[in-house]
């Protein structure tokens, strides 16, 4: 396939966010180019690849070529070794994400989309302070596309958006240092994600093990970057896997840091936005960011073809999609941070509490919202925020 | 800063929490700008597997 000169739109990085975007911008119209500087969409896995059916079913029909596992139970364990599991949360995948990643990036192609891979964005090409294009780099030269609109879908880098004068920075205590091993060989429990507290185990995070198969799982750990000083998440997550998996292969080892903030401030200016991990937009207590990602990618790809069909490119033209977003998820995303930053500081004793709490709720009735409110129950600040917030998505 | 390329897993965690622009992924290569870089030590304490240290 030859790249053309120009696109309407060009999305840097064939992520989930990505690939969202860029289907749904050119489903409405636009022509857009994804760029993507690995060799193919979903490498290298930087990801503990859980997902809920409900979040990526709109968005790619369910095929077993990149489902790994499915989940029906999720098992926290609290630091005392009390444990409370919880059947009631939907249904859940653990992804194989390299093929999961092609395939969202095929259903963008087939609505129309261009995809070049081993193309390594630069910077922007700017004339007059306005952005035009993109410089990358492909097979060792330098080349530049032109555009109306760029989408930064670049991860957790988000240089993109460096480059258009955002500030996309991370505080220390909204970034989570994560290391994630896959082990093979182990035990684990059958369609059970497990998550793991405790500030001798994960401080200001936690230790999750998500099942592959039945003998292989994906575990990690990410602990706050605040917190982290003295040790990194490689010690904790080694001392975790000798306790329990003392016999264990691992197989697959990646590094990387998940951002635990709200979201940010500006996600939009003239000729550009970003999307997903680049604009922040993850579950700030899950860290989870391919769901978030891709509803921001339909809003995004949506608002980029209006603004295409208008043929005008500024900022105020592409805040309908800080305008929806907000409205779909960006609220809720402030309260679900302060809830976080709750949940961080919980004392051991704290979280054994609760624990023990939730096991007296009945099964049927446990769920994560259900956790989340004893959680904050003796907090009535932040009980407020979040009956605030409920009652008026309710009543929108 | 100084960054231990042999460690380096090119993550981009260290990018996210630079205050100022001083970290760079080029080629599946971060190199650190010592000329903006204003020792905060947020890349140190954020890298997962240690590939950043002071220089002394």
């Amino acid at each position: 396939m030859m790249i053309k000169d120009k696109y309407d739109v060009v999305v840097i990085g064939a992520g989930p966010a990505g690939s969202v975007t860029a289907r749904f911008a050119a489903e409405n119209g636009a022509s857009v180019l994804i760029m993507e500087r690995d060799r193919e969409p979903g490498i290298p896995v930087r990801c503990a690849e859980g997902v809920s059916h409900k979040g990526i079913e709109p968005y790619i029909d369910i095929d077993r070529r990149w489902i790994a596992s499915d989940i029906d139970v999720a098992k926290l364990q609290a630091p005392n070794g009390e444990n409370v599991k919880m059947y009631n949360n939907g249904k859940g995948y653990v992804l194989e994400r390299r093929i999961f990643d092609t395939a969202l990036c095929e259903v963008a192609c087939k609505h129309g989309a261009d995809l070049i891979t081993k193309a390594d964005a630069l910077d922007l090409v700017k004339e007059n302070g306005k952005i035009v294009g993109v410089k990358y780099k492909y097979l060792g030269e330098i080349k530049t596309v032109k555009c109306d609109i760029v989408i930064g879908a670049d991860g957790v880098e988000s240089r993109v958006g460096r480059w258009a004068g955002i500030d996309t920075k991370v505080s220390l205590d909204d970034m989570e240092t994560a290391v994630q091993y896959t082990l093979c060989d182990i035990e684990i429990e059958d369609k059970t994600c497990e998550f793991y507290f405790g500030n001798e185990i994960a401080p200001g995070g936690y230790v999750w093990v998500f099942p592959k198969s039945g003998n292989t799982a994906n575990v990690g750990i990410g602990i706050s970057g605040d917190l982290a000083k003295e040790h990194g998440p490689k010690y904790y997550l080694d001392k975790f896997i000798a306790e329990r998996y003392p016999r264990a292969t691992i197989t697959y080892t990646v590094f990387g840091g998940v951002p635990t903030a709200w979201g940010l401030e500006e996600i939009v200016r003239d000729n550009i936005m970003l999307v997903g991990d680049a604009a922040r937009q993850v579950n700030p207590i899950s860290g989870g960011g391919i769901v978030q990602g891709m509803i921001a990618g339909e809003i995004c790809g949506k608002v980029a073809a209006e603004a295409v069909k208008k043929q005008k490119f500024d900022k105020k033209t592409l805040k309908a999609y800080r305008k929806n977003w907000d409205k779909r998820l960006g609220k809720n995303q402030k309260v679900i941070h302060a809830m976080k930053n709750k949940f961080m500081k919980l004392s051991d004793p704290e979280f054994n509490n609760l624990m023990k709490v939730c096991n007296s709720i009945p099964p049927e009735k446990m769920t994560v919202p259900r956790l989340f409110k004893e959680a904050v129950k003796d907090d009535p600040k932040l009980v407020m925020e979040v009956a605030k917030t409920f009652i008026t998505a309710k009543f929108k | 800063m100084k960054i231990n390329r042999n460690l380096c897993d090119v993550c981009g965690t260290c990018v996210a929490v630079c205050p100022v622009d001083a970290i760079i992924v080029d080629e599946f290569k971060v190199t650190i700008d010592n000329e903006k870089c204003i020792n905060c030590g947020n890349c140190v304490i954020v890298c997962p597997i240690k590939a950043i240290s002071e220089e002394k």
